[in-house]
């Protein structure tokens, strides 16, 4: 089944150069081979499911073919319980977001079919990639196709935007990008060869320092994209110029790049830096929840309200992964897909209107219930997943992270020093719950309730066919998030624990004097020195350890006693 | 111990029926729509009873009905030593046999009720789907076996209450309410998140049944010397003061009478604001843990907010507005009884308040049909010849509401009465600071039990001046409305006014089940019930107190009844309104609730505002988006503009940068290597001293010299040395002078040093 993955990940581009053989004026048939596309390609991404076990150590369905044999740069795809649902969550909004576009995208459909598919191909590759250089090829793939979408189908700002965008984002990823050879350079002087590849960029322990410098230049990228406070000013540009399309996009995906990097890169490959920047991550992620909602409260534009939104929504993200323990990370991830459905559905709901009124500005609306019921209920609905209500999606997430937060300091990782003030954490967090409600609901009642007093609204239609179809299954998957998270969990959880487990077992290795050294490898040089002290950590760890055993990248105690 | 039973039927019906209803209700037609709605709670009452029934026949004193449909994991994450497991499970107890009961019955009358008062609605389907959404919600809350299954109940009545309230969205005024309803309750959820989560870090579970085994942990100190569990109540109780309208989170429900009557019959009056009442209970071992200071903290709120909104309702017009206040009050009342250690007392008013003031609601609510949609007290008079049924069913319930005897208000509030008086608080084992430990034990044992019983009295006093001041006004003396509003004066409905007959009855005999026992001695048989899941009161009143409290309890309502029968009997008199006039700064501060949504503009709304105001124009778009992120582009481009005024093609300023560059190139490579490679370093063995020419990598043609002694007999050295020694010949101190010295450019450096030979 391995080459599943490799299907999954580059249908879509095939799906593009499909469509620039297409002739430019059949509009209608590249609309549709996109979409067919982005049907199959979602189609395809439920194979992997239908194989996946999350019990399973390590990745599934992995590719691990030589690209650049020189530089020892591979092509290596794999899954596992965190980045599954991540896939899974791209390809099912990407018919989504073809649908949505249907008559929105009017001029250069072609162009914009590409685009969409290329993207998708740089989404779905950059979360399965498990080469740090084939990471960043994909993490790069995407920006550009992003570039043109907001700025060729975007609003009339939409050069800004895009160049904003772009240049936001280039900052991060070149010191990313430098971060990641840093650390190939150091895998040679540990091993003596050359590779990118993630498990080996795992077992690479570096000095405090190094771990710090690396660790900056790794977050730096990745909060830029979170967005965190206060990095975030490119989101609401971006989100407001681009077409709906692209505001899904972004919201749903781009975003969650930012915290998967920091859940899959950042924090696994230097647990020393995380404990020592933690709080400062920690600070500024609560910072984005209080200020994130209220200045959302301030806002006038629907797009730009919900685009300070999803900085709230992604503070509780980062919150739940520096809290560094099962529940939180799982709520962490939770939250990332939820925050995907709710959040691309409200920019799928502002589409409906732009396309009708050709503004966001919620002065200009009022009192449209009555002459759009269907889609009130839909709005309402969306509105209400955001605000993190039981029973939809937000909620699960947002007391996953609260419940992992508040028991921070009492878990078998605890023993990181990041939760001296855990209690102060999760009370500041919960005020998200009810700053939430102010600004969404306000948004809510200038949008849909009150009196009908602008002509312009009165002949307002409701949902076509189309944009109920669009609407619909991002409802259902509200409802299934919030009803039933059993199924994602539980692929999810494993995953997450495996994760947490390297990464206590890296910190509690120690960080390295000067010379790099591998974590496998320190334990056989110090066997002699130090047996007592690893029984220990040993002892220290049974409450982690009850059903996965540590990951097989780092030989387990046992080999220390001959 | 524990039996299984179907329980989830009883949520997933009146669910099923609002799936139905908002999805199809606009094809099904009226008929249809009224018959799922009412079908479905019917069929969810049913299935209830048969519940009840199997728990109090099979022989479960202290144990429940649990569904085994629901035990898989809900929510759950396991592996960091505290796994966290939600199951969605349901139980049904003792205590929440008797919520599911109100909550159902009382529920289907309304239902009913409502498809008379609703009739000409267009958006009928809509509410039916909301009221039946809202059952189902509300009956997860109460069959919930841990503190998350509560909340997704609680959550789902908070967002009914919010559709319900702004039903008619068409006008701001009732969008505004309905959102302030669902802010404030998020409020008190924070609390209630909170204190669900720190409960959970310590415990590691959110069982209600698990939570009583976990007291040692709870016990144990958190902070300042506290115990966790005090917080923990706390941070819960935050939530109820949200949901069931306490200080000082009351101020959303007299606005939430915006919503249609049976709405506030059924949501804000019987069911869903008695739920913070039911979480205290359900929680009361978290209360009960010493020093009892989250039990304090309840009454003493219960306390003052009874009497708060008694005096408030003493002065409104509005006819839904007084009942609303009534309300806050009466919850009040039974916050009190949870918080003085009389659970039984505290839910039994829960009950039979349910029948009193849903009867009191859908009252207001053929009235108000009646008159056109007037709700104005002010305008209606003489009304009882018109709306018979309504009259006389109002004016049961007014008694009940009043406290006399025998209907189901004397009791329910006698006890809560007496559990006030008997209340034996304990806060602390010490002094504080000036306090010493016999003068708080004499407030929290004497005078604050006391001061409690003295505040509900004085409300349970206004609670019948005020009702009757309202029943007098609105049924006696002559119409004052409009002549068209008269003549199209009509009983109601038989689908209305049956419901009002059945909650009259159900007023008169719903306290017969908690007769106390003073009066005979297995008359307590609710206390009973309960007894297995709920502590008795820790302390029991002698007889004669029990009867004096009973007595005073009864002259309160009769005084009341009374004066507002002097001043209100066939309309307002002239003495009233001279009173009102007299004490008028009072009469104000009452007409406008203490003017308290004022205070919260000022102090929280306002701010806020200006904070998110500010927030956004100063801080982020000047502050970090002009001034940090264009301010970084705005310095590339001043530097790209520094550039290009060099490059501007004056070959003249040209030759100069050359010339300027040539020189500075030039003094550069000439004076600091000679610098920098004039460090040495000494070392002295006797009158021995080696110097060790160091430092300087660009040693290449340079040349070295050092005079040992300062007498201007320098020895040259060999470019090649790295050491060279001197001896002394003598004692004395000597100055050293090392220089190096570049013949190309004849530039050098020269360092001097001292040594003393001993």
């Amino acid at each position: 089944m391995s080459w599943i993955l490799t299907l999954t990940t580059f249908l879509p581009l095939l799906g593009a150069l499909v469509c620039l053989l297409l002739p430019r004026e059949e509009v209608g048939l590249l609309r549709g081979v996109g979409l067919s596309v982005a049907l199959l390609t979602f189609l395809f991404s439920l194979g992997i499911l239908s194989g996946f076990n999350g019990q399973t150590a390590g990745f599934l369905h992995e590719v691990d073919l030589p690209w650049v044999q020189a530089l020892g740069i591979r092509y290596h795809l794999g899954v596992d319980g965190i980045s599954l649902w991540l896939v899974l969550l791209t390809t099912f909004l990407m018919p989504v977001v073809m649908l949505s576009s249907w008559s929105a995208i009017a001029d250069k459909v072609r162009e914009f079919t590409v685009a969409a598919l290329v993207l998708e191909t740089g989404m779905i590759g950059g979360f399965l990639a498990l080469d740090l250089f084939l990471f960043y090829v994909f993490f790069e793939v995407m920006l550009i196709p992003m570039y043109f979408i907001i700025g060729v189908w975007g609003g009339e700002r939409r050069l800004y935007a895009a160049i904003k965008f772009v240049l936001y984002t280039m900052v991060g990823s070149l010191l990313l990008l430098v971060a990641i050879l840093y650390l190939y350079v150091k895998v040679h002087q540990a091993t003596g060869t050359w590779s990118f590849a993630y498990a080996d960029m795992q077992r690479l322990v570096l000095s405090e320092r190094e771990q710090l410098y690396c660790f900056a230049a790794f977050a730096l990228a990745f909060c830029i994209k979170v967005p965190l406070f206060p990095l975030h000013t490119w989101l609401p540009d971006a989100h407001v110029e681009a077409p709906t399309a692209g505001s899904v996009i972004l919201a749903s995906v781009l975003l969650k790049y930012g915290t998967y990097g920091l859940l899959r890169f950042a924090l696994p490959l230097f647990p020393h830096a995380v404990a020592e920047v933690g709080p400062l991550l920690a600070a500024l992620s609560l910072a984005g929840i209080i200020y994130g909602s209220l200045v959302a409260y301030a806002q006038r534009d629907i797009k730009k309200l919900i685009a300070y939104s999803s900085v709230a929504h992604m503070g509780i993200v980062v919150l739940g992964l520096l809290m560094l323990n099962t529940k939180a990370v799982n709520g962490a991830i939770y939250q990332m897909l939820a925050h995907g459905i709710s959040t691309g559905a409200l920019f799928l709901c502002v589409g409906v209107l732009y396309e009708r009124r050709h503004t966001r500005r919620m002065e200009e609306f009022g009192g449209l219930w009555a002459q759009m019921p269907v889609f009130a209920g839909f709005f309402l609905i969306f509105t209400l997943a955001s605000v993190g209500l039981p029973g939809l999606c937000g909620f699960v997430g947002e007391f996953l992270v609260l419940a992992g937060t508040m028991s921070a300091g009492r878990t078998a990782f605890a023993d990181v020093p990041l939760f001296g003030k855990a209690h102060l954490y999760a009370a500041l967090a919960a005020t998200g719950v009810v700053l939430g409600a102010v600004y969404m609901l306000w948004m809510f009642q200038r949008v849909m309730l009150g009196p009908n007093e602008n002509p312009k609204n009165r002949k307002l239609r409701d949902l076509t066919l189309r944009e109920g179809m669009v609407l619909t299954p991002m409802a259902v998957m509200a409802f299934w998030l919030g009803l039933y998270p059993a199924t994602f969990l539980r692929d999810m959880n494993p995953a997450v624990h495996r994760t947490l487990v390297a990464f206590k077992e890296k910190y509690s290795a120690g960080a390295a004097d000067a010379e790099p050294r591998m974590l496998g490898q320190d334990k056989n040089k110090k066997e002699e020195g130090q047996p007592p002290a690893k029984q220990d950590k040993e002892e220290g760890q049974p409450p982690a350890q009850q059903p996965a055993q540590p990951p097989a990248a780092s030989p387990p105690g046992t080999g220390a006693t001959p | 111990m524990d039996a299984s039973f179907p329980l989830h039927l009883i949520p997933l019906l009146p669910l099923l029926g609002a799936i139905i209803n908002l999805l199809l209700g606009r094809r099904l037609g009226k008929g249809a729509v009224a018959l799922v709605a009412c079908g479905s709670v019917a069929a969810a009452a049913l299935v209830a009873t048969r519940a009840v029934w199997v728990l109090g026949t099979e022989g479960l004193p202290s144990g429940a009905l649990v569904d085994r449909f629901f035990q898989a994991d809900w929510i759950f994450s396991s592996g960091d030593g505290l796994d966290l497991h939600v199951s969605a499970g349901l139980m049904l107890d003792r205590l929440s046999a008797v919520m599911v009961l109100v909550v159902t019955w009382i529920g289907l009358l309304i239902h009913i009720y409502a498809t008379g008062y609703m009739e000409h609605d267009p958006g009928y389907h809509r509410f039916f789907g909301y009221l039946n959404l809202f059952m189902g919600a509300m009956l997860i809350l109460v069959l919930g076996d841990s503190l998350p299954v509560t909340f997704v109940g609680w959550e789902g009545v908070g967002v009914c209450s919010y559709l319900l309230i702004g039903f008619w969205y068409a006008e701001d005024k009732n969008a505004t309410a309905g959102r302030k309803a669902f802010i404030v309750n998020r409020v008190g959820d924070f609390g209630f998140l909170l204190g669900m989560c720190l409960l959970f870090s310590l415990i590691g579970t959110l069982k209600y049944s698990e939570i009583g085994s976990h007291m040692q942990t709870l016990r144990q100190p958190l902070w300042l010397g506290w115990p966790a569990a005090c917080f923990i109540a706390l941070l819960i109780f935050v939530g109820c003061t949200g949901k069931s309208a306490q200080i000082p989170l009351h101020i959303w429900l007299p606005d939430a009478m915006a919503g249609p009557t049976p709405v506030s019959a059924l949501i804000h009056a019987a069911t869903m604001v008695t739920a913070g009442v039911y979480v205290v209970a359900r929680t009361h071992v978290l209360f009960d843990v010493f020093p009892t200071s989250a039990k304090m903290v309840v009454a003493g709120i219960g306390a003052a907010t009874a009497l708060m909104a008694a005096t408030v309702g003493i002065v409104q017009r509005d006819f839904k507005r007084i009942l609303a206040y009534s309300t806050v009050s009466q919850l009040g009342f039974m916050f009190v009884g949870v918080g003085t250690g009389a659970y039984a007392a505290g839910i039994f008013h829960l009950m039979t308040h349910a029948f009193f003031k849903a009867g009191l609601f859908l009252g207001a609510g053929s009235v108000m049909h009646a008159m056109g949609g007037e709700g104005d007290i002010t305008k209606m008079g003489g009304l009882g010849k018109h709306l018979p049924v309504t009259r006389w069913t109002f004016f049961i319930y007014c008694l009940a509401i009043a406290g006399i005897f025998p209907l189901a208000g004397f009791f329910s509030k006698d006890a809560i009465l007496a559990g006030a008086w008997a209340a034996r608080f304990q806060l602390a084992r010490q002094g504080f600071g000036p306090f010493s430990v016999e003068w708080v034990q004499h407030f929290t044992q004497d005078i604050y039990p006391k001061l409690i019983w003295s505040l509900l009295a004085a409300a349970a006093l206004c609670t019948a001046f005020y009702m009757w001041r309202l029943y007098f006004v609105v049924f006696t003396g002559r119409f004052r409305g409009t002549a068209d509003q008269e003549h199209h004066l009509h009983e109601s409905p038989p689908e209305m006014t049956v419901p009002l007959m059945v909650l009259a009855a159900g007023s008169v005999v719903a306290g017969w089940v908690g007769v106390p026992a003073v009066m005979y001695h297995e008359g307590d048989w609710f206390g009973a019930w309960l007894a297995p899941v709920l502590p008795p009161p820790a302390q029991e009143l002698s007889h004669s107190v029990e009867w004096g409290l009973m007595a005073v309890a009864l002259c309160l309502s009769v005084i009341g009844i009374a004066s507002a029968y002097l001043l209100y009997y066939g309309g307002i008199s002239e003495a009233a309104r001279r009173a009102a006039q007299i004490l008028r700064p009072l009469y104000l501060l009452l007409y406008n609730k203490y003017y308290i949504d004022e205070l919260y503009d000022v102090v929280f709304v306002r701010p806020l505002k200006r904070t998110a105001w500010f927030l956004w124009y100063v801080v982020d778009a000047f502050f970090i988006d002009k001034v940090l992120v264009q301010g970084w582009a705005w310095m590339v481009s001043m530097l790209g503009r520094a550039v290009r005024y060099l490059q501007n093609g004056e070959v003249q300023r040209y030759l100069v940068g050359v010339l300027v560059g040539t020189a500075g190139i030039l003094w550069v490579t000439t004076t600091l290597p000679p610098r920098r490679a004039a460090a040495f370093r000494l070392s002295q063995q006797g009158r021995r001293v080696t110097l060790e020419a160091g430092g300087g990598s660009s040693r290449v043609g340079l040349v070295y010299r050092v005079d040992w002694e300062s007498d201007g007999k320098w020895d040259e050295v060999d470019t090649r040395w790295s050491t060279l020694t001197h001896e002394y010949p003598g004692q004395g101190t000597y100055k050293i002078l090392f220089e190096a010295r570049d013949p190309r450019w004849g530039t050098s450096s020269t360092r001097r040093r001292v040594v003393h030979i001993e």
